[in-house]
């Protein structure tokens, strides 16, 4: 069987969590993309950033935490989780209260390199 | 490789036109379609940096219809391109990856 040669996937994630499903699609959509062997990134920038902060309880909205789902998506094989830098510094958001530690902070200038990387980008 | 971004809000009421203009490269195209067609008035909010931008080599175009349909045919800056439907099949062909920045 033919191997057909695995692409690099950039999700970008601009939406804040729970007031439309935005957010939520970006992160399934990167869970059932993690099937596929590809080459996945992950991007928050704008809203987006406002995913990542830790306690989040959302029992009383009825909805599923993100503090709950993001931690996992290490465990998919996501290469990179990139957070853009002036996102969180306009927000006043520190790196210490993001849920995972394990992302990298990027200013807009290496987000230009990133995107001029990508084979598909995807928008969210 | 280059990306083309699309841009369908105004830049008076939302900011992503600005978030689209910190990241883009001069290589890079932007097409401004539906209310993003706004962003192509020498009034709009980040009017300079587009103007920086352009200066360096990126392309700025708004769909033709989207201009008509409200009325600013005579009011959009000139260094902004005008395109149609087929003008936006082409760009998404030549540029390497699209990016929505709805």
């Amino acid at each position: 069987m033919n191997q057909t040669p695995s692409k690099k996937l950039l999700f970008i994630s601009r939406h804040a969590p729970y007031g439309s499903s935005i957010a939520k699609d970006a992160l399934d959509a990167v869970l059932a993309s993690s099937a596929y062997d590809q080459q996945l990134s992950l991007l928050f920038m704008d809203d987006g950033v406002f995913q990542l902060l830790a306690n989040q309880s959302s029992d009383g909205i009825g909805q599923k935490s993100f503090s709950a789902i993001l931690p996992v998506l290490p465990l998919y094989e996501i290469n990179s989780i990139y957070v853009h830098y002036e996102s969180l510094l306009k927000r006043q958001i520190t790196i210490n209260e993001l849920v995972i530690d394990s992302v990298q902070i990027i200013d807009s200038a290496a987000i230009c390199s990133l995107l001029a990387e990508q084979d598909q980008l995807l928008s969210f | 490789m280059s990306t083309l971004h699309t841009i369908n809000k105004s830049p008076f009421a939302h900011a992503t036109l600005a978030s689209c203009l910190q990241v883009c490269s001069k290589q890079d195209g932007i097409l401004l379609l539906e209310d993003g067609v706004f962003g192509a008035l020498i009034s709009a909010p980040c009017a300079e940096e587009i103007t920086t931008l352009i200066e360096a080599g990126l392309k700025v175009y708004a769909l033709a219809d989207d201009v008509n349909a409200r009325g600013l045919q005579e009011k959009i800056r000139r260094d902004i391109h005008i395109t149609d439907y087929n003008g936006f099949v082409q760009l998404s062909i030549e540029h390497n990856c699209v990016q929505s920045w709805y």
